[in-house]
């Protein structure tokens, strides 16, 4: 009888937790008024602009600078974490929330389809329109989804080929002139080549550039449809695993992001490698690096036709949030953020590459960045990663299937159809 | 939590039906708005999460709509949600194909299996360890002080840091592989890097285990000890015989929580191996899976979560039924000291 009536009241009180719960869920929700979209095109007043972590102080110069020059329309810095995945929780979060205080938000050039997709981001066009022309055209592609500029490329990056000046007196243009020089590293007792092949998103940036360079695409032109199971693309997968095979990839290397091939080519034991141009100043000055005056970068190497290998992109794209209210200062800061000045600044203060195709050919700015022109060429031949609203399935496709041919546990045949079955998967809802 | 709700409840209506005092009555209304603010704290906290991601797992995910690119809202799925984790049913351009790898759907059985072998082989390891050092804590020597304290050690640090820890040492070039004189990549091997999370975690959780045990063996009485002793049973004997039955109950409720805390590990597999290792996924637990998800649909991955919650619903309650941990039994006898 007691236990009965205990059990009775214990059950009550769980429904009574559910129902109240069930009310809460149903509180949330409800909508606005009118497409956003159309909204607040001229406003003009304070906004905030939003990105991640500003490590070397490149950001809050700037913003000074334009407060400055425009008391009326000041710009409010939001800083958000250093770890990309809580940058992207945090707008999609925000965006959910119709957060007008979200007016310019710097989105990784990966999130920038997704975020236009789900309709958060001001298309710049009509009175929000910004000049592309200047820009290098790969980078503009990462903004533009379904041929609609919904961002400005702010900053960018792209791959660069490290090699040893000691070891290798003209650097190879293909990757088979690369893998021929692979006898000079064996003879020196060091590793060959290496880039990003972790399980992480260095490798789908990786897989994305043999693919790419190789003459294969990932997905077509829709952004989601898959053309990865070709036979260009498999050309550009097998380099890599083939490399793996006979070591000229050294096997350590399947744990490389990018901070183990830097220590690994600044110890000298590798003869190429595959980074980013943050490597450039730090392989020059690190005391621990023994390479100092003996490297230098070139282009990635390419398919054998004269032409640089195709780098992925990185860096970020600013773009405005249909719920800003202040929509044309959002624009003109957007401008200003352009701006050759600007960009300047990025490249001097925080060794951003600008997207400002003028600026490679700045002198002053070569004779203190030994790399950039290489970096251009890098730019100018790349191909962005897929733009696609469902990157995250996509990059785990790529991924995924890449690291299972790459460890030999998978054919490549067979990797780049499970990719694309799961391009395709992607792409068509859950 | 619900023991923790249940025993102010049982222990305020205790009073039978019949013959109710006005005094009596009056008391219990009372104690209704006494529990009220606790238990709209319970819903807010507890019952609209769990509430709201039930409904959300029978929604289906935004999806595209092809003439304008853009995200629309998906509508109610019924239990396709499901039907995807548990058959491996993918959408795709008409009707649903298995899941290709690569894809989340997959890796569903996969995540299960890890889950699970993770929970066997680590709660075991932990058993056996914790009972010994319990038994040695449960000595009277010089130095126990210190030795308590030590064998405490590992589970005062933050299992982030832990994991970070067994990192480096499982590193290409950490002190596991200097120790052991070899080369292994541990991380990315499939089954070494599912070892390196068995012998973090035993190094982290035995130490809980082996206090919970210690609890109970400081409530056997040294008499029943003694008398077998003079009875003439052997140390093993003693141990099989009488520490042990008299040990259990506090054993079980350990394992109790042990189990139901490995089955929804995710700290330390996301950040020693990221949940990688062998072709990618090697200890990709259930956790591991929920949270990539969210960030590809969130719909979906509640309907994984809600899996996942069954899962480890069903093996407490198998657990309780049929093995006997009780654990609001075993308090309220303890307090009562027919133990």
């Amino acid at each position: 009888m007691r236990r009965a009536r205990k059990t009775t009241l214990r059950l009550s009180g769980l429904a009574g937790i559910a129902v109240l719960g069930m009310v809460l869920a149903g509180c949330s929700g409800g909508g606005g008024s009118g497409d956003p979209k159309s909204q607040n095109l001229d406003g003009k007043g304070p906004i905030t602009y939003v990105q991640g972590k500003d490590n070397s102080n490149v950001v809050r110069p700037l913003i000074a600078k334009w407060n400055k020059a425009h008391p009326d329309e000041k710009v409010t810095f939001k800083e958000q974490s250093d770890q990309a995945d809580q940058q992207h929780d945090d707008l999609v979060q925000n965006f959910q929330a119709k957060n007008a205080n979200y007016d310019v938000v710097d989105v990784d050039v990966v999130w920038t389809a997704e975020f236009a997709a789900k309709g958060w981001l001001q298309p710049l066009t009509g009175s929000l329109k910004i000049d592309t022309s200047k820009l290098f055209k790969p980078t503009v592609a990462t903004a533009t989804y379904n041929g609609t500029l919904y961002a400005a490329p702010q900053t960018s990056d792209g791959g660069l080929l490290y090699y040893r000046t000691d070891l290798v007196k003209t650097p190879p243009t293909s990757w088979d002139e690369m893998m021929k020089d692979c006898d000079i590293a064996k003879q020196a007792g060091i590793g060959c080549y290496a880039g990003q092949f972790a399980q992480y998103e260095g490798l789908t940036v990786n897989t994305a550039e043999a693919i790419n360079t190789a003459g294969g695409t990932i997905v077509g032109k829709d952004g989601k449809s898959p053309t990865v199971d070709s036979a260009d693309a498999k050309k550009g997968l097998q380099r890599l695993v083939d490399g793996f095979k006979n070591g000229d990839i050294p096997a350590d290397a399947i744990t490389y992001q990018e901070e183990q091939g830097r220590q690994a080519f600044e110890a000298g034991k590798l003869l190429f490698l595959r980074n980013w141009p943050y490597v450039y100043s730090l392989a020059k000055t690190d005391g621990s690096s023994v390479v100092k005056d003996k490297f230098a970068v070139a282009p990635l190497p390419g398919n054998g036709n004269g032409k640089p290998g195709a780098s992925s992109l990185g860096g970020h794209n600013a773009a405005i949030s249909v719920y800003s209210k202040h929509k044309q200062t959002a624009h003109d800061f957007i401008e200003f953020l352009q701006s050759e000045q600007t960009q300047k600044f990025f490249m001097t203060q925080g060794s951003l590459a600008p997207v400002l195709a003028s600026l490679y050919d700045d002198s002053e700015l070569n004779s203190k960045f030994g790399y950039l022109s290489t970096l251009k060429k890098s730019i100018e031949s790349a191909v962005p990663r897929p733009v696609t609203p469902f990157y995250p399935a996509v990059t785990k496709a790529i991924q995924d299937n890449a690291y299972a041919a790459l460890k030999g546990n998978k054919s490549v045949d067979t990797a780049l159809k499970d990719m694309s079955d799961a391009i395709k998967a992607a792409g068509s809802g859950s | 939590m619900s023991t923790e709700t249940a025993t102010p409840l049982g222990t305020v209506a205790r009073p039978p039906r019949s013959g109710l005092k006005k005094q009596q009555r009056g008391q219990a209304r009372w104690a209704i708005w006494l529990i009220l603010p606790t238990m709209a704290l319970l819903a807010v906290v507890i019952g609209y999460p769990i509430v709201s991601a039930i409904v959300m797992s029978f929604q289906k995910d935004a999806g595209l709509d092809s003439s304008t690119g853009m995200f629309v809202q998906g509508g109610f799925a019924g239990f396709q949600n499901y039907a995807h984790w548990l058959l491996q049913q993918c959408a795709s351009s008409g009707g649903t194909v298995a899941c290709p790898p690569g894809s989340l759907g997959a890796q569903f059985w996969n995540a299960v299996g890890v889950t699970f072998f993770f929970t066997v082989v680590t709660v075991i390891l932990e058993t056996v360890f914790g009972l010994w050092m319990a038994i040695i804590m449960n000595r009277a020597f010089r130095g126990r002080g210190i030795v308590r304290a030590a064998i405490l050690v590992p589970w005062a640090i933050p299992t982030a840091v832990t994991a970070k820890l067994w990192f480096f040492i499982f590193s290409a070039a950490g002190v596991a592989n200097a120790l052991i004189g070899q080369r292994i990549l541990w991380v990315s091997g499939e089954w070494s890097s599912r070892w390196a999370i068995i012998i973090a975690d035993t190094w982290k959780t035995t130490p809980f285990m082996a206090l919970l045990i210690l609890a109970g063996l400081q409530l056997i009485p040294d008499e029943v000890n003694e008398a077998a002793k003079v009875d003439g049973a052997s140390t093993v004997q003693r141990f099989w015989r009488v520490t042990l039955p008299l040990v259990k109950p506090a054993l079980m409720v350990a394992v109790l929580f042990r189990i139901l805390d490995a089955l929804r590990i995710y700290d330390l597999p996301a950040i020693l191996t990221g949940g990688g290792g062998g072709s990618g996924n090697a200890t990709t637990t259930l956790s591991i899976l929920v949270v990539q998800q969210i960030r590809q649909g969130p719909n979906s991955a509640s309907a994984l979560s809600t899996i996942t919650f069954i899962i480890i619903f069903l093996v407490a309650f198998i657990f309780v039924r049929f093995l006997g941990a009780n654990v609001v039994r075993t308090q309220e006898s303890q307090q009562k000291g027919t133990l």
